[in-house]
């Protein structure tokens, strides 16, 4: 079924290669809007819990803006808006990036922008869902208002966030998919552009949709992975048994 | 850039308004067909039906993880093609963009909600079930009139804000050339040149239905809670 | 059908496994009617295991369980026809919290019992204000104190007209002013004549209520005795040391 992709396509490579180079450029997409989305994300949501208002008024506007609008409107907005309200000359450098950088760089700083929205609702819940002890003993330690943050609620929080964090990524890499309708050659532009150019839609469709269920379950693997390694130890999960001594085979009862 | 036109909007306000009431129609529909048919997977799934259960597990399983674009494109090719052979004919039965939008999102919404509604199902205490059974309700009745209406009180916060994600989901149909909101504004722009203009605005109204209704979803997380 | 003289539940034998942790073993138990029975013991005896068995929340895994002349299998029709004529009573109430206490009480007379709106109603409120709270009929189970929970539960249970009551630790989950009064509606039920089989750590309701005691330890009943004899002159040294143990 999926010798298709071991055609020769017209511009002398395979639709095999067509494929790759889709998956190159969703990877791409991924992976950089989701360095975005983690940083500003993380930053935006503690922010949110910070005193004081106007850090938080502004934080949670940026939330509501970025998480209220849809994704397509805002690529719209980054590729098609931005240039033409950003001063001419700037406007007009972004304009004329050579290909495929003028519509990569507005697709990833839209999706990495729109995920750090969501991303800091997470945050700011994991921070929220805190036992309100841990704020008030890292404040009676002495510690900078700072450091309370980052030494001791933003790492806990993290972690209990795992999960949620899990389906953004998840989240992240099937938006992916909406930079096509700005010209980027992801997957699923290159899915349609084979299917177009062979008429085999459905192994081309086919190919695609395996490729992108690999890819969710490496990034389910891998947060299992994290979550796994980075679990803060429990009552249950810490072991009060002396290291030194070989774990005893627990009975089954 | 050039100045911001006001009077352009205004004249072709109707036309975004009818592109807003496809996108809010298409949101209503999705929504009905999706809650019901997620909730029948989701009992598939909690009950451990064999070979059904399985099914509905696999296909919630699939759908969440490819893009939407993807699945409308996979409907737009594949729903004529079953159509075709439901009906015996020899060829696929074209069905056009509205209806493979209308039965993508349906389906597709259904997987989300399963999830939702499955997760609920698990944390009706077991307690809840035993009472049931002592009283010696049927599974039907203690589903129907203890557990569901229990899981759906707990789950409409996240069940409401799936839903305005649905909304804003809708906008993808324009890979599909239909006039939702979007779509409508795109046509204009694309005529007008006034990509700018066309744009904002819509941008704007997207944001202010989708914060009004994320407020009123807040709102209600707030009283639920305090119960 | 069943004569007065026919025990309405009896147990033959019952073993019953969690994996390979034995919860109850070679038990075997007759109760007449009107016969009020409390089952007691240290905490994992196996004394909510059993009397869960009796309507099936638990299936057993050997022996036989006979309700009012029949034998309990997994035929579903059969177990649904046995639950209806048994009512229980659960440690933390039960109550489903979605519908008012009065929609709790007519839930399961209408769809089980095919009772039509306004006579499952009426039951009901009789035996709301039976338990006293009848003014709480329109209340949700949130709303009302942990007592006034169980007695609704209790209501609830008793709607169903059942022949045998279960009582699973039904004090247990309240706070200690609220233990009094459910013990006072259990005890009014007993004086009325409905079977009972309680299991409860309330010894001195057991003495005032009780026509016999059970004590069980590790899955197997140790002593059965009637309850002046069991309370004056246990048999064996584990009755006699939890009895020293639990408050009289």
């Amino acid at each position: 079924m999926f010798e298709l992709l071991s055609q020769p396509a017209p511009d002398g490579g395979t639709y095999g290669k067509w494929l790759l180079s889709g998956l190159t450029w969703t990877m791409a997409l991924a992976i950089a809007g989701w360095a975005i989305a983690f940083a500003v994300g993380v930053a935006i949501g503690t922010g949110r819990c910070l005193s004081g208002r106007t850090i938080p008024a502004i934080c949670r506007v940026y939330v509501e803006i970025f998480r209220n609008i849809p994704l397509l409107v805002q690529m719209f907005l980054w590729y098609f808006v931005l240039p033409e309200l950003l001063p001419p000359n700037l406007g007009d450098w972004l304009k004329q990036l050579a290909p495929p950088w003028g519509n990569f760089l507005p697709a990833v700083l839209c999706l990495g922008l729109y995920t750090a929205s969501r991303v800091a609702e997470q945050v700011r819940a994991g921070i929220e869902a805190l036992p309100p002890g841990q704020k008030e003993a890292a404040i009676a330690l002495g510690l900078h208002p700072r450091h309370v943050q980052y030494y001791v609620i933003v790492p806990q929080a993290l972690r209990l966030l795992i999960p949620s964090l899990t389906s953004e990524v998840m989240g992240i890499y099937k938006n992916t998919s909406v930079a096509l309708t700005i010209g980027v050659m992801e997957l699923t532009a290159q899915a349609r552009q084979i299917s177009e150019m062979t008429f085999q839609t459905f192994p081309a469709f086919a190919a695609v949709t395996i490729t992108y269920l690999v890819l969710a379950l490496i990034v389910w693997a891998g947060m299992t992975w994290l979550e796994h390694h980075l679990a803060a130890p429990t009552s249950t999960a810490c072991d009060p048994r002396p290291v030194f001594l070989p774990p005893v085979k627990e009975e089954n009862r | 850039m050039n100045n911001f036109d006001v009077s352009f909007i205004l004249d072709s306000l109707p036309y975004l308004l009818k592109g807003l009431q496809f996108s809010l129609i298409l949101t209503a529909v999705a929504f009905s067909c999706g809650i019901a048919l997620g909730t029948i997977l989701a009992l598939l799934v909690h009950l451990r039906v064999p070979v059904l259960g399985l099914i509905a597990k696999t296909y919630v399983a699939l759908i969440r993880s490819i893009p939407l674009i993807m699945v409308l494109f996979w409907f737009f090719f594949l729903v004529p093609l079953f159509l075709g052979w439901l009906s015996g004919a020899s060829r696929p039965v074209p069905v056009g963009a509205t209806w493979t939008a209308f039965i993508t999102f349906a389906l597709f919404e259904a997987a989300y909600y399963c999830e939702i509604i499955r997760v609920g199902l698990r944390a009706v205490p077991k307690g809840q079930f035993e009472a049931a059974a002592a009283l010696s309700l049927n599974p039907c009745a203690t589903y129907l009139h203890v557990i569901l209406p229990q899981v759906f009180r707990a789950t409409v916060p996240i069940i409401l804000t799936q839903t305005i994600i649905l909304f804003q989901d809708t906008s993808l149909v324009y890979v599909l050339s239909l006039t939702d909101l979007l779509g409508a504004a795109s046509k204009l722009a694309q005529i007008s040149g006034r990509l700018t203009e066309f744009y904002l605005t819509i941008a704007l109204i997207y944001l202010v239905i989708c914060f009004g209704a994320s407020q009123l979803v807040w709102r209600l997380r707030k009283k639920t809670k305090l119960q | 059908m069943l004569n007065q003289s026919d025990p309405i539940l009896r147990l033959e034998n019952i073993g019953k496994y969690y994996g390979r942790f034995q919860a109850l073993a070679d038990i075997s138990l007759s109760v007449q009617i009107g016969e009020k029975i409390v089952i007691c013991g240290p905490s994992g005896s196996g004394k909510s295991t059993l009397i869960r068995c009796v309507n099936r929340i638990e299936a057993h895994d050997s022996g036989r369980v006979i309700v009012a002349g029949h034998e309990l299998t997994a035929k579903t029709r059969q177990i649904s026809q046995i639950r209806q004529d048994v009512g229980m009573v659960f440690q933390s109430f039960n109550l489903f919290p979605h519908l008012t206490i009065l929609q709790n009480c007519m839930l399961a007379p209408i769809k089980s019992r095919g009772l039509d709106r306004s006579d499952a109603e009426k039951i009901a409120q009789n035996l709301l204000s039976k338990v006293h709270i009848a003014n709480q009929a329109h209340k949700y189970p949130a709303q009302l104190s942990g007592g006034q929970q169980q007695r609704a539960a209790i209501a609830r249970a008793l709607c169903m007209k059942p022949q045998l009551m279960l009582f699973d630790e039904p004090t247990s989950a309240l706070d200690p002013e609220m233990v009094q009064e459910v013990l006072d509606t259990m005890a009014e039920l007993a004086s009325e004549g409905m079977t009972m089989l309680c299991v409860t750590h309330e010894m001195s309701f057991a003495r005032q209520v009780a026509d016999r005691v059970i004590f069980m330890a590790d899955g197997r009943i140790v002593e059965s005795s009637p309850t002046e004899e069991f309370f004056r002159n246990a048999q064996s040294e584990r009755a006699r040391s939890f009895l020293r143990r639990v408050d009289l």
